[in-house]
């Protein structure tokens, strides 16, 4: 297929029906309503449905059960809603379902702002709602690799049969680039026994739960979810290294600010400085091992991001005290520019590196 | 020897966990019934509340989902718009539907989502211990109205099917109780209207039964079964508030 231009926020809805996602259940919210507006035209084109729900609490409820039958369901929000949504994400990780959730960031905390932000990181990679559960969450940093991210994670949620987060940020979401979105595929070839679709001569009732009244059985429930953390932990990670080989400053940064640390990166370069750019994917099971290879070289990393610090304590886990590691972040819907991240590596590589 | 009472197809073999009087095993039964009747077990889901009945997967023997609390209307929504052959019902307490549900409730009836609601009303939470629920009647005590629901303080009860009612995507929506055999058979009856209504696509039903809750009314089941009768049915009166003639 051909390469089409075309905006973030539709490409997530594109790429959901080319990985055969027929069901969208959602409520508008500032700055990822194109998102909806785009499904709610697309999906009666294709048999599919489009709900607007009355709530935030109503969308993740009726993906709940949408997921309990078996088919591939998607909804969308913003931070605010993403935080609304947060029972109805307990509940379908407890009870083990398969969905996508997209949270396109704006700034908080309460009401925040509309502009973009990263500053849901610990909500998305901690869970976010009550209990010991992780969701697998994947942070594109162009318009092609939502469309590739989105595809990826239905098959995730499927194979693992736990929800997946896209978390993006209001400028990824809003910015238009070319996009091909490969072959079409489906989730057919998963195993859907488990599913409440009527038991249709079956002997024994699919039932979807989360409860688990005796101890002994909640403890033995939440083990076996922690073997599906530690295999996914084993198994799922990924990330992109930039000019890393060599890099005694690596800046770590996800999503949008990962490309504009690039740009800050290319510049360090011409003035001679060695850096390079350290980009997670996957943001839970965050990529350990592979930040810990591109900082072989490394005397020091800069976390940057849109928001007071969360990642960075990622980072800090990760290296486990090998290497120091500062922060730089704008936060409230501001922008880092490559500028100022510049004079952040440049400061750095005088403090650790001290090699031109 | 001739069997002449068994239980119904759609019900399992487990014990019910209810108390002595309380009447959810009695609608339990007769939604197991109507579904055999009609024929519907083998398409059916059901979808159980947080409440008293969080355990009706464990008695229904149809597939189902245990929603969160008051959720129900919107998971029995999620299910039928991506299965429309299913036939789904939800099966909800007082203070699931109509004080934490309510926004759910309302608008799966606003939508005319095509699903059934069982809704019990015993004015009381019971799984809980005992709490003013959103229709513990005026004066009612409970464990947070200690002295009696005042108005003042609380407001009034809910008339749930009297408020939906004003929805022209309500299809058909009644109130029944279960305090004698009589009543019984005319719930059995709504009941079986609302899922038929289901089976022929026509859209939202609902059906309120009135219910007892001995131990949290702090009474005996035969003096809870005339409190339903000379306080709650005053209060809730029984009738049909929608019909499909009506609808729209």
């Amino acid at each position: 297929m051909s390469k089409v231009l075309m905006k973030g926020n539709e490409v997530i809805g594109e790429a959901a029906i080319k990985a055969g996602c027929r069901y969208f259940f959602g409520y508008p919210i500032t700055p990822q309503s194109e998102l909806p507006e785009y499904l709610s035209r697309r999906l009666p084109e294709i048999g599919g449905v489009y709900l607007q729900a009355e709530s935030e609490v109503a969308a993740i409820n009726m993906v709940y059960g949408a997921a309990a039958t078996g088919v591939r369901v998607m909804t969308s929000s913003s931070s605010p809603g993403i935080s609304l949504k947060q029972e109805g994400i307990s509940y379908i990780a407890g009870s083990e379902l398969p969905c996508i959730i997209v949270n396109i960031m704006r700034g908080g905390p309460g009401l925040g702002g509309i502009q973009p932000s990263q500053s849901d990181y610990f909500q998305a990679t901690r869970g976010g709602g009550h209990g010991d559960y992780y969701l697998i969450v994947l942070a594109p940093a162009s318009v092609q690799e939502i469309a590739d991210l989105v595809k990826k994670g239905f098959d995730l949620a499927e194979k693992y049969r736990n929800p997946v987060m896209i978390l993006g940020d209001g400028m990824l979401g809003q910015m238009m680039e070319p996009v091909d979105f490969g072959v079409e595929t489906s989730g057919d070839s998963f195993d859907k026994s488990w599913a409440t679709t009527g038991k249709n001569g079956r002997k024994k009732s699919n039932i979807v739960n989360s409860l688990y009244l005796k101890p002994e059985e909640l403890e033995v429930h939440n083990r076996e979810l922690e073997k599906k953390y530690l295999e996914i932990k084993s198994k799922e990670t990924m990330a992109e290294s930039y000019l890393t080989k060599d890099a005694e400053i690596v800046v770590a940064a996800y999503g949008m600010t990962a490309r504009i640390a690039k740009s800050a990166v290319d510049m360090a370069r011409e003035e001679g400085i060695r850096a390079g750019v350290f980009r997670p994917i996957t943001l839970w099971p965050y990529p350990e091992k592979e930040l810990n290879a591109a900082t072989v070289s490394a005397k020091g990393v800069l976390t940057v991001e849109m928001s007071l610090g969360q990642m960075v304590e990622d980072v800090k886990l990760s290296l486990n005290g090998r290497l120091p590691v500062e922060f730089y972040g704008r936060v409230g819907g501001m922008v880092p520019t490559a500028r100022a991240i510049f004079e952040e590596i440049k400061r750095m590589s005088e403090k650790f590196g001290g090699v031109k | 020897m001739a069997v002449v009472f068994d239980r119904p197809k759609s019900l399992t073999d487990a014990k019910f966990h209810y108390c002595p009087g309380c009447h959810h095993g009695i609608i339990h039964r007769l939604v197991a019934e109507v579904l055999d009747e009609l024929g519907l077990q083998d398409r059916t889901v059901g979808i159980a509340p947080v409440g008293c009945a969080v355990f009706a997967y464990d008695y229904f023997d149809v597939d189902c989902i245990e929603a969160a609390h008051g959720r129900a209307p919107a998971v029995a929504t999620g299910v039928k718009r991506t299965r429309p052959d299913t036939i789904v019902f939800s099966y909800q307490g007082d203070g699931d539907l109509a004080s934490i549900g309510m926004a759910e409730i309302v608008h799966a009836a606003a939508r005319s989502e095509n699903i059934t609601v069982i809704f019990v009303n015993n004015a009381i939470y019971g799984m809980t211990g005992g709490q003013m629920a959103p229709t513990t009647l005026i004066g009612q005590k409970t464990t947070t109205s200690p002295l009696g629901r005042k108005s003042e303080l609380t407001g009034y009860p809910i008339k749930v099917c009297e408020l939906l009612a004003t929805l022209p995507g309500a299809t058909y929506l009644a109130r029944t109780s279960v305090h004698d055999p009589k009543n019984v058979r005319q719930t059995k009856e709504a009941i079986k209207k609302a899922f038929q209504l289901q089976v022929e696509g026509k859209g939202f039903s609902l059906v309120e039964v009135l219910s007892a809750c001995p131990t949290n009314w702090h009474m005996k089941p035969v003096q809870a079964l005339d409190f339903i009768k000379n306080d709650m049915m005053n209060y809730f009166p029984l009738g049909q508030f929608k019909s499909p003639e009506e609808a729209k």
